[in-house]
């Protein structure tokens, strides 16, 4: 297993578009802290990057990696090894070396400029971004054959976390608001990790004091570490979850 | 040492496999024959576990395939058109495979690399290959490891015809090694000179499994192409 | 001039007054003492030490002036100092551990009734009240320094306290830690001007029932929840500097039930909410600044007759927030920048009309709990559709002529 995963991270590691997505969040990064004279602020601007740019760059390099590396899984799948190590693999070298590239990009700006607790939390929020979204896009693409399809599906599944998600959220405040909704947004915010993420940072940020009542209940639950914690388990839920349907699925599949 | 046991595969509707049962011993040289798209391919990605079966099983040495992979390090599989990561060169491919596969006690078997030339073309990356050079890496490989089991589905195609006899001259060698080899070939010619039996097949069925010698007898002809034509011509 | 003119009335009735001095080493040694020698208009100099004199009642008219700012203690039991007479004045002293009571106001200082009470050059420490005017009338507090360690609002006081008072100067102060900075309640043609009121639990300054008075210059920083001002008339504010009142119920300034008021030239820094106004009528706010505030003004349908002009709208989360579609006030010529209109006449006024109502403060006013989708693309993507198309924000709340350029401030 080692051995597969030292392949596909080298061969990815060589990849142009690794090297330009890091390239490019590293500039981000770099000019929004240059930019912003409170470096606080910067990571704002930061976040709004990480949130819309991570999770469309790790859906749609992974399902496009894996779609361009089918003959490389039948070469494998051929060979003495177990299907499970195979395609675990492909997810750990896309995973590492996605989250080296945010690492680099993103990671050393924000420890340069803004290392604070909140700083911390970004950066995890964002390896754990890059993580379940590599998840999906295995999940996406062991289930659709056809590539273009399948990159298709992945572009949808991004926009569903992104914005979707988020406009059936505010229908529902809509159609529901004689109701306390504050406690039920917390379990609902769970189901999106784009919206638990940014949430987990925004309440370690002044902003949080906009938010209200509303951020209030979140931070009572968030600020404890069992929320916390909870916050954590269901974002690595979130990664184990879809990669753990794909194996099961990538196990029967005919090539 | 490979037991088929009444194994079908669908693919949608396509019956790709129905109800096949075959058995391979050690020592022979099967051909497996049969018109396009009557599951010869299917019928070696099921023995690979490429494809999974629906129903049946297959056994290899005596136990059950189904999930199993360390049974594969006994196999060498030249696949019809090989395909391999179009980044990686020759040289990396061959470097890679012998990482995955290689264990401290088997010994390279490198006659066909040195044969083939690869050895001048090691920098090449894998995508600037012709459909030939792709052919000879599949075979190397194939062979590489001294396998006990070779898988070889249309090998000769795409090769120049030196190579193609290469390629024959070494597939007999090692049968005399006593290996079992299959063979899938659309060249009926070629295969007098190597098999031992014949698989032949048609829409997903297996028509009949027979020793060479008891075909040419059945049908009294010599040549393999003219006995498997009147086998075709009385199955109508 | 004014200040002056009565600096010099005092030194005209010192004139011909007695100095008396109080100290270790004189021969009277309480402030007790020489206060009940003294006669009318004599000045008690008072040596440095520690001075434990329970409740000092003044029922004359002296000065008390400290040297070197004599220390004196209320052991955590009384009230310091109480005026009783008319002109008196405190110089110079430091005051310290007054009791703390819920029943009583003790207070560092306390006015009681009395005009032309002069409170300068002290410093106050760990008062429960620190200067206390009840209907004290032509007072004057100035550079003084109050500090207090309030932790909660029920067990702490405000630092400069005045009730029912009138013609009042409050100069040049500074208070911090205390529930409110600055306090009043019915004081009337009062100026508050050049304090500096930080880190009070409650508010910066808190205003009540009192018209007519002006506040200038003065910097509110870093208090609980800002400045209110509330029920009142005739309030000018101007020149004074709102900044970092940060927190979940914080404002730069409150306004509840204002009336005819100006509010110019004010600078308002990273505030929860810069002006927060209710029921606020006929206010005039020109040239201020909103500088990185979570929302720059947030307007409610109570509220008419505001005119917002010439100010400047700078790096503010949300510019305006209003909780009703009627609006009745006016904005004209201010500078916004999330601005994206153009200019074609170049005449430095924006050729299409500034909506500075985004939609997603439209909703969060509807629904609060919405306000999980901050900072989320959705509602990034809702506002700029709604500049295009507007459809829940107020038709009217717009300002027809915004500047293009941010006015120098």
């Amino acid at each position: 297993m080692k051995k597969i995963i030292k392949y596909v991270f080298i061969d990815i590691l060589r990849n142009k578009i690794v090297l330009a997505y890091t390239i490019l969040l590293l500039l981000l990064s770099l000019s929004i802290f240059n930019l912003e004279d409170n470096s606080a602020k910067g990571l704002l601007s930061l976040l709004n990057i990480v949130l819309i740019i991570v999770p469309l760059v790790s859906i749609l390099f992974a399902s496009i990696y894996v779609y361009n590396s089918a003959e490389f899984l039948e070469l494998l799948v051929s060979q003495p090894l177990k299907r499970n190590s195979i395609w675990l693999s492909i997810f750990i070298g896309l995973a590492c070396s996605l989250t080296l590239a945010f690492f680099v990009g993103v990671g050393i700006p924000v420890l340069l400029y803004e290392l604070s607790a909140t700083g911390i939390t970004m950066l995890l929020v964002g390896v754990l971004l890059t993580v379940i979204f590599v998840a999906i896009a295995m999940l996406a693409t062991v289930n659709t054959r056809d590539k273009a399809k399948g990159i298709g599906v992945a572009v949808l599944l991004w926009l569903y976390f992104s914005i979707l998600f988020d406009g059936l959220v505010l229908f529902l405040l809509f159609q529901f608001a004689d109701y306390p909704l504050e406690k039920a947004m917390i379990g609902i915010s769970a189901l999106n990790p784009i919206d638990l993420s940014r949430i987990l940072v925004l309440l370690k940020m002044d902003v949080s004091a906009l938010m209200g009542y509303t951020g209030a209940v979140f931070k009572d639950f968030f600020g404890t570490t069992v929320g916390l914690v909870i916050a954590i388990l269901v974002l690595l839920f979130w990664s184990i979850i879809p990669v753990w349907f794909s194996v099961r699925k990538f196990n029967r599949k005919d090539l | 040492m490979i037991i088929a046991n009444n194994i079908n595969k669908q693919f949608g509707k396509l019956k790709a496999l129905n109800n096949v049962s075959v058995t391979c011993n050690r020592g022979e040289c099967i051909g497996l024959i049969g018109p396009n798209g009557c599951g010869k391919t299917t019928l070696i990605k099921s023995i690979l576990g490429m494809v999974v079966c629906n129903s049946g099983f297959i056994t290899f040495n005596g136990k059950n395939i189904l999930h199993q992979w360390q049974y594969r390090s006994a196999i060498g599989y030249m696949p019809q058109t090989g395909r391999y990561p179009e980044s990686m060169t020759i040289g990396q491919v061959l470097e890679m495979m012998k990482d995955i596969r290689q264990k401290k006690d088997t010994h390279l078997d490198e006659e066909l690399v040195n044969k083939f030339e690869l050895k001048g073309l090691l920098d090449k990356r894998m995508r600037t290959l012709s459909g030939g050079t792709m052919q000879k890496v599949s075979a190397a490989l194939a062979f590489l490891f001294n396998p006990d089991v070779l898988i070889l589905d249309e090998p000769t195609a795409g090769l120049d015809p030196v190579s193609a006899e290469i390629l024959k001259e070494k597939i007999i060698a090692e049968k005399a090694k006593g290996k079992l080899i299959l063979i899938t070939s659309h060249i009926l010619s070629e295969l007098d000179e190597l098999v031992t039996q014949v698989i032949y097949m048609q829409d997903g069925q297996l028509i009949f499994h027979k020793s060479i010698d008891d075909l040419r007898a059945d049908t009294g002809q010599e040549k393999l192409s003219k006995a498997i034509a009147s086998v075709m011509l009385n199955n109508r | 001039m004014k200040t002056v003119f009565i600096i010099l009335c005092c030194w005209c009735t010192q004139a011909n007054a007695h100095v008396i001095k109080v100290g270790n080493k004189q021969t009277i040694k309480t402030i007790t003492a020489a206060v009940a020698a003294a006669k009318i208009g004599d000045t008690i100099l008072v040596d440095r030490g520690i001075y434990k004199e329970k409740n000092l009642v003044i029922d004359k008219q002296l000065v008390l002036k400290g040297i070197n700012h004599p220390v004196l203690d209320g052991e955590k039991k009384y009230e310091i100092i109480s005026i009783k007479s008319d002109r008196v004045t405190i110089d110079g002293f430091l005051l310290q551990h007054t009791g703390v009571s819920s029943m009583i106001d003790f207070a560092a200082i306390k006015i009681y009734n009395k005009h032309y009470a002069t409170i300068i050059n002290n410093i106050i420490n760990d008062a429960f009240f620190g200067i206390y005017s009840q209907q004290g009338i032509n007072c004057l507090i100035q550079n003084n320094t109050l500090t207090a360690n309030a932790t909660e609002e029920q067990q702490s006081g405000n630092g400069i306290h005045c009730w029912k008072s009138d013609s009042m100067r409050i100069i040049g102060n500074t208070i911090s830690g205390h529930r409110d900075g600055i306090y009043f309640e019915f004081v009337t043609n009062s100026v508050i001007w050049r304090n500096n009121s930080f880190k009070n639990l409650r508010y910066g300054l808190h205003f009540m029932f009192s018209n007519d008075d002006a506040y200038i210059t003065n910097v509110f920083e870093n208090n609980g929840a800002g400045v209110a001002v509330m029920f009142s008339h005739g309030v000018k504010m101007f020149n004074n500097y709102f900044k970092e009142n940060w927190g979940d119920a914080a404002y730069g300034l409150l306004l509840k039930e204002i009336n005819d008021s100006y509010i110019e030239n004010n600078r308002f820094e990273n505030n929860t909410m810069a002006i927060y106004a209710e029921g606020a009528n006929r206010i005039h706010m020109q040239k201020n600044v909103f500088k990185s505030n979570g929302w720059a003004l947030k307007i409610q349908a109570s509220c008419m007759d505001i005119t917002l002009q010439q100010n400047n709208f700078i790096g503010n989360t949300f510019d305006v927030g209003t909780n009703g579609s009627l609006v009745m006030n006016t904005f004209n010529n201010n500078y916004w920048d999330k601005y994206e209109g153009y200019d074609l006449n170049h005449d430095n006024n924006g050729d299409v009309p500034y909506r500075p109502v985004s939609m997603y403060s439209m909703i969060i006013e509807k629904n609060p709990p919405a306000m999980i989708l901050f900072h989320s693309l959705i509602t990034t993507l809702m506002d700029k559709s709604e500049k295009v198309i507007p459809s829940l924000t107020p038709e009217n709340l717009k300002d027809e002529h915004p500047l293009m350029k941010s006015i120098p401030l």
